[in-house]
Order: C-alpha cells, then sequence, then structure tokens
C-alpha cells in the first residue's frame, strides 16, 4: 500500500505547526546518539566556596574534541533578568573547537560573560548564558549542605537549576561560520553543537550545586542523587528571536519537516506490526501520560490544549488498548486515521511523535537529511516564465491566495528588528511607529500581491524581464520557485494577522530541538525544559532511547 | 574578525536602508560574502559607494546590451550586477560585452563570478589594467593583488571564455603516457572473463 505524504496546506498552517512535539528525530536526540561513544571528561572545575569561576567540560574522540568553557559569576538578584535585554547573567558559555590554551581562556573570560557585547572567534562554534532558578537553586545548596535530598515535588514543578536564555551559533557575534564545519560527520545534524553546549551546561549545574552545598558544610553536605539529576534538564526562556528563523531558512524548514512526514508515511505503510515494535508503542503513550500531567503552566491558551490533549491521549488509549488489533494489516495507517477523525491537532502530532520510536531503522537514516546548504537553491531561474511561476503559485499556496490582505485585520502586525537589541519583534502597524522598516517577514501577504501582479502579465513574460520591473517582488519569487522543489518550505499561514499566535513558531522549532513542557508566559514568548530525563554523561554509553518517555 | 555570516547580514541590512528591495539586499549580502570570502575588499567598497550614493546619483541599467554607454552618470553596480545575473543566459550569446562607466566595479565582481557557475563558463573581467579570471565561482585569479581598486572604471570588457583546454596536446600526452605505468598488462584468459565476454552482441 502506498500512503501519501501528508498535504503542506495541512501541515504547515500555524496551529499544526504549534502542536508538534519531539520525536527521534529531535535535535537533543540525535545529538545524544551520535556522541555517545565520545569521551566525556570535566577538565576544569576552579569554583571558589560559593560556586564562582571557571569550568572546562570536553567531549573528545580520536583526534576531535570539543570543550564547554564555562565562567559563573556573581550578580545581585536585582541584575538578574531573562530578558534578551540583560547585561548580566549568573553564568556564561561558549563551546571552543579544541583544548582551550590558558590564552583562550583568559580571553574567553574577557567577552564570553558580555555576551552580545562581547567578540568571540572562529576557534568558538557556540556561545550561551544561563540564570539560576534561584528558588531551587538555593534549595538543593540548602537541603545538600544538611545531608538531605531536595523536595522532589518542588524540583519536578520547575525542572531545571538553571535556565538560558539564549543559545547563539553560526558567525553570530564572531563565532565560527557554518561553513567551516559543516563538512564534520558528527554534527551532520542541525543544532548539534547548541544541542552539546546545553547538555554540557546541564551538568555544570550539578556539580556546582555539589561544590557549594559541599563547601558549606563540608562535614555532611551529600551529593544530588543522580536519579534526581536525571529528571532535571536546563530550562531555557525564548522569545522572537527565534521566529524569523524559520522564514529565512526554507530549504532547512522543508527537511525537517520532510523527514518527519517520510517517517510517519513509511511507518503507515508498515503492513505487519510486530509485537515488539506495537509493545513498545503503547508502552511509549502510557508512559508519556506522566509528561502530560506534570507539564505546568498558568498560561490558559497552554491550559486549554493540555486539557484537550490529556482528554484524547486517554481516549486514545482506551481505542488502542480494548478496541484495536495490531494483527491487522497496516495497523500504524488504520491509526493514523482514527487520530484524524477523532483526536486534536495537539494529540494527533503527538501521536504521530510517538509511532517513531519502535522504528529507529526508519527514522535515524532521515536525520542525517535534515541540514540544507541554503545557497544551492538560492538564484532565481530567470528563465522560468509568468505563466510556470502561476501554476507554482496556485498548487502551492492556494491557503495563502485566499486571504483577503484589503481587510485590516490580515495585515495588522509587522514583523521589525529593535534598534536596542537587534533582535525580531512584531507590532501592530497602525499603533506603533516603524512599519515603514518592516522585515520582509510577512510571505502570504507578499505571495498574494506577487500573484494579483502576475495575473495581468503577459505568460510567455521571463522572470528577467519581469524582474525589471517588480524588483520589490523579488525576494517572493524566489520564494516560490524554493517551493517548488520543497514543499514543505513555507509556512502556509499569515504572519501578520492580528490573530496571530507567535509561539507558534517558536514551539515548531522547539520541538525539533527536543524540548518538552511548552510553558507560554504571553503569546510572544515561552519557557521550556531540555535534557530532563537524559541520560547523564557516564551513562550515554548505554541508555534507553526512550528516555524521554521513561522518566522515573 | 567578523565573521562572514555578520557581513552577510550587515550588508543586506545596509542595502535595504540605502533602499533597494529585500530581493535585491539579499543578493548584495550573498555577494560581499563572497567577495570577501574570495578576499576582495567588499565592505570597503560597498561602504564607499553607499555613502556616495547619498550625494550622486548612478544610473540603473534594465536591459544589458552588447555595448552599454551610460548617459553621463556612472552606472550602479549593484543594479548592473543583479540585471547581469537575471539576464546572463542571453547574454552569454554576445561572447562579450562592454561598459561605460561603471561606479565601484570590484562590487560587479561577485555577480559575475556566480554568472561563471550558471552558465558553467569561465568569464574574464577587465578594466583599466584590472584582470580577474572567473573560474565557475569557485576562483577568481586576479592579476595585481598589491594594486588599490578604483572607484570608477571608464572601459570595461567581460568576455565569456569557451570551454577549452589549459595545456598543449602535447603536455596532456606526455602525462597519460606516464599515468600508463599504473596499468597491468591484462592475460588472454584474463580477458575471456572480463565484463561482456562470451555474450554475442547482437542477442
Amino acid at each position: 500500500m502506498k500512503v501519501e505524504l501528508r498535504d503542506p496546506n495541512t501541515i504547515m498552517t500555524l496551529s499544526r505547526l504549534g502542536s508538534f512535539h519531539q520525536s527521534r528525530l529531535s535535535f537533543l536526540r540525535s545529538f545524544l546518539y551520535e556522541f555517545k561513544d565520545w569521551e566525556y571528561k570535566r577538565d576544569l572545575f576552579d569554583l571558589d566556596e560559593y560556586g564562582f569561576g571557571t569550568a572546562v567540560y570536553s567531549f573528545k574522540k580520536k583526534n576531535r574534541v570539543y570543550s564547554l568553557v564555562c565562567f559563573a559569576n556573581k550578580i545581585n538578584d536585582d541584575e538578574r533578568s531573562d530578558r534578551v535585554i540583560a547585561t548580566k547573567w549568573d553564568a556564561a558559555f561558549t563551546l571552543h573547537d579544541g583544548v582551550p590554551l590558558k590564552g583562550d581562556i583568559e580571553r574567553l573570560r574577557n567577552e564570553v560573560p558580555k555576551q552580545e557585547v562581547g567578540r568571540l572567534s572562529y576557534k568558538e562554534l557556540t556561545l550561551s548564558r544561563a540564570n539560576k532558578s534561584v528558588r531551587i537553586f538555593d534549595h538543593v545548596v540548602e537541603s545538600l549542605s544538611k545531608g538531605i535530598q531536595p523536595n522532589i515535588d518542588l524540583l519536578e514543578k520547575v525542572g531545571y537549576l538553571y535556565r538560558t536564555t539564549a543559545v547563539y551559533g553560526s558567525g553570530k557575534f564572531g563565532l565560527a561560520d557554518r561553513f567551516r564545519i559543516k563538512n564534520r560527520e558528527e554534527i551532520n545534524g542541525p543544532f548539534r553543537l547548541e544541542m552539546m553546549l546545553v547538555y554540557l551546561v546541564r551538568q555544570f549545574t550539578f556539580d556546582q550545586v555539589n561544590h557549594v552545598a559541599k563547601n558549606k558544610n563540608p562535614k555532611f553536605a551529600v551529593k544530588l542523587d543522580p536519579k534526581i539529576c536525571k529528571n532535571l534538564g536546563i530550562g531555557n526562556s525564548t522569545g522572537l528571536g527565534m521566529a524569523p528563523f524559520i522564514v529565512n531558512h526554507p530549504t532547512l524548514l522543508n527537511n525537517w519537516i520532510l523527514c518527519r512526514e517520510t517517517a510517519l508515511k513509511k511507518i503507515r505503510e508498515i503492513k505487519i506490526v510486530e509485537d515488539k515494535d506495537s509493545n513498545l508503542f503503547k508502552d511509549c503513550v502510557r508512559n508519556s501520560v506522566k509528561n502530560i500531567t506534570s507539564w505546568n503552566t498558568e498560561s490558559e491558551y497552554q491550559l486549554i490544549k493540555i486539557k484537550n490533549l490529556l482528554k484524547d491521549v486517554k481516549k486514545f488509549i482506551n481505542f488502542v488498548e480494548n478496541e484495536f488489533d495490531f494483527k491487522k494489516d497496516y495497523p500504524f495507517n488504520l491509526i493514523y486515521l482514527w487520530l484524524e477523525k477523532e483526536a486534536c491537532e495537539e494529540c494527533i502530532e503527538y501521536i504521530v511523535s510517538i509511532m517513531m520510536e519502535p522504528y529507529g531503522e526508519i527514522v535515524d537514516p532521515l536525520i542525517k537529511k535534515m541540514s540544507s546548504d541554503e545557497e544551492k537553491y538560492f538564484n532565481i531561474p530567470t528563465d522560468r516564465t509568468v505563466e510556470e511561476l502561476r501554476a507554482i503559485l496556485e498548487k502551492n499556496y492556494s491557503n495563502i491566495l485566499s486571504i483577503n490582505f484589503e481587510k485590516k485585520e490580515n495585515y495588522t502586525k509587522f514583523w521589525f528588528i529593535s534598534k536596542n537589541k537587534e533582535e525580531p519583534r512584531l507590532a501592530d502597524r497602525f499603533e506603533e511607529e516603524g512599519s515603514n522598516l518592516e522585515q520582509p517577514l510577512a510571505i502570504a501577504r507578499d505571495i498574494k500581491e506577487l500573484y494579483k501582479k502576475i495575473l495581468v502579465t503577459k505568460n510567455s513574460l521571463t522572470m528577467d524581464k519581469f524582474l525589471v520591473e517588480n524588483s520589490h517582488l523579488r525576494h517572493v519569487v524566489r520564494r516560490a520557485f524554493i517551493i517548488e522543489k520543497f514543499p514543505y518550505s513555507e509556512i502556509q499561514d499569515n504572519t501578520i494577522s492580528e490573530k496571530i499566535v507567535p509561539i507558534d513558531m517558536l514551539r515548531l522549532k522547539l520541538s525539533f530541538f527536543g524540548a518538552l513542557k511548552f510553558d507560554p508566559r504571553s503569546d510572544k514568548w515561552l519557557r521550556i525544559c531540555m535534557f530532563q530525563g537524559a541520560p547523564l554523561p557516564d551513562e550515554l554509553k548505554h541508555y534507553d532511547e526512550q528516555w524521554v518517555y521513561n522518566k522515573h | 574578525m567578523k565573521s562572514f555570516s555578520e557581513i552577510e547580514t550587515t550588508s543586506k541590512r545596509a542595502s535595504r536602508a540605502v533602499g533597494f528591495s529585500w530581493g535585491i539586499a539579499e543578493e548584495v549580502g550573498k555577494s560581499v560574502r563572497l567577495l570577501e570570502l574570495f578576499g576582495f575588499p567588499g565592505i570597503k567598497n560597498l561602504n564607499q559607494y553607499y555613502q556616495n550614493k547619498k550625494k550622486e546619483n548612478y544610473e540603473n541599467i534594465k536591459l544589458i546590451n552588447q555595448t552599454n554607454r551610460s548617459n553621463k552618470k556612472l552606472y550602479c553596480p549593484i543594479t548592473l550586477g543583479v540585471s547581469f545575473l537575471d539576464q546572463i543566459k542571453k547574454i552569454e550569446s554576445f561572447e562579450k560585452c562592454s561598459f561605460q562607466g561603471i561606479a565601484y566595479p570590484i562590487l560587479l565582481l561577485p555577480f559575475l563570478s556566480r554568472c561563471s557557475e550558471i552558465i558553467g563558463k569561465k568569464i574574464l573581467f577587465e578594466f583599466e589594467q584590472n584582470k580577474f579570471l572567473l573560474n565557475f565561482n569557485i576562483s577568481i585569479s586576479f592579476n595585481n593583488f598589491q594594486k588599490e581598486l578604483p572607484a570608477t572604471a571608464n572601459n570595461i570588457e567581460i568576455k565569456f571564455l569557451e570551454n577549452k583546454d589549459n595545456f598543449s596536446d602535447l603536455d596532456w600526452k606526455n602525462l597519460y603516457k606516464l599515468s600508463e605505468d599504473t596499468f597491468v598488462e591484462e592475460t588472454d584468459s584474463l580477458k575471456k572473463g572480463a565484463a561482456g565476454a562470451g555474450l554475442t552482441d547482437n542477442d
């Protein structure tokens, strides 16, 4: 049986993309898989009794070494802010390519804590900073120093000791450009070095909390139980900075989604499912309920989504355990069709992610196809005609072409770059200044304008001539020829509508990162947790691949 | 040191700021990145050009002919570069074309380099005493790296070079002969078992 890939007009809407969940394809999981055989080491741990100082952690294989350099600093409580406009953080980090020499560490000590106003070099690969969850960190120090383990309920509510507020890579602030490292086999997957940084930072937070507790009460202090460590991750506050990325990297976005869709298609095409695979799938679904019930948020928007998700997942469990027979042919296809009929978008995508769990042989080879060389598809094929362009637009942008941009509610918002922090922002064009400096992120509106223009243009006109008079549409002409080859390269929705929920765009990217427990703090930023439940570095060689669902 | 990613982003934004469309600004970002990657002063020239652009008007070329003469004003290297890129498949048939009066001609270089890749031919770009051989957007040979490049060029010639060997037949024959020393003479019995052996070719 041949199953078709799902329609981009359904999958690429913001509400569907904003319902995506982590899966075997997620970058933090593929990072762990790739680096499980690497030698992990804590090379330097030079902190004072309060936990301030320098530490270095590394992963090594043959001649290749990646080193996380950490600087933990004292800051006042009133200086601690998760906002991108902050200038001081509890700790700052960079991933250095190789073993840092003394001179490198001194150079980095001057630059890394400054973050965006510091300068890094081609020897550094990623950059980040993080703040303590002071309440949790202090509670853990207090407990450990008294010789007892911390309150697990309290820890579970938060899920981490530190949260990062940005992770930079790919040439930002002088960091190495991607082309310098893109041919390395071990990083043949998106954001792998960003994931490495976050993973090593997690270990630093455990070492630091143990160190401070020990210094507080050397005689009685105990170490944080590794089982508790394992259930802690790294928090992250994410704002709109992430949103333009998925618009500005169309072929990359396509490859992420296409891999997910290909995995689903191949799983739906399996005629006979072995017991071990159906049992693993069912176990993961059952165990995953814990992840939903322990998902804390005060966001009304997310609470409704979680409530519906939990209701539908329970309904699904009941269906699979009491009504469904895995001995039927093509059982995952039948399951998918049931979901389409009976479950909400959030639940459909949740179960789609879990379907991938038993099928490493299908999913894992796709991971290597998730990167993209955007440059290859940048040139516009200027010998193509207006007629051909019109056919592409009608085939690939049917949702978008039906939007009426004459209506105010469909173009209320605009994207701009803030002068103070050089970060993307979203504002109401009828209330705020600056829409004349709008960023090219209103793809739907501009595609519609292009379509209107070509409807009144001679069919046989070639693009080289069309562009002479229509230079203002060049960016969307380029995109149209990209989507012709990459059907999942475009968000099939309006990114400037009055009703846009920008966190849907963040959620899409964060689900591919492998984030859990999305906690929207407004419609423009959210907190998440990464690596919660993941193996600790000394467990990497033999770890449970379904750790996301099998947390204790 | 600035990363190439920073160079591309800043060039793109600056291009939008001086009035180019976002689509053209994207082209400039890529092109200045390429110039710097090849070791040419892209940022310096783009900055100087944009500073001058505020004071002076430049001519925007639309359709490129074999011979192109600007009307008193110098040609804008950005619109010329983008037009070249868009029309390259037609311009290629000219074999060569010439321009009189281009501002900051070095800014045209990366567009031509990309054209060389698109048409699969080397391009020779000459102005004043400067010669650049553009090799399929993989490398650029330049006749004088020490020299400061001019802010304007009066006579510019662009040639599309036919794909032909860069060496004599004799050089090739001699080298090939040497390479034959890695081959082994086959015995008759081995020949009988080689691919296709024993079959009727007319089956």
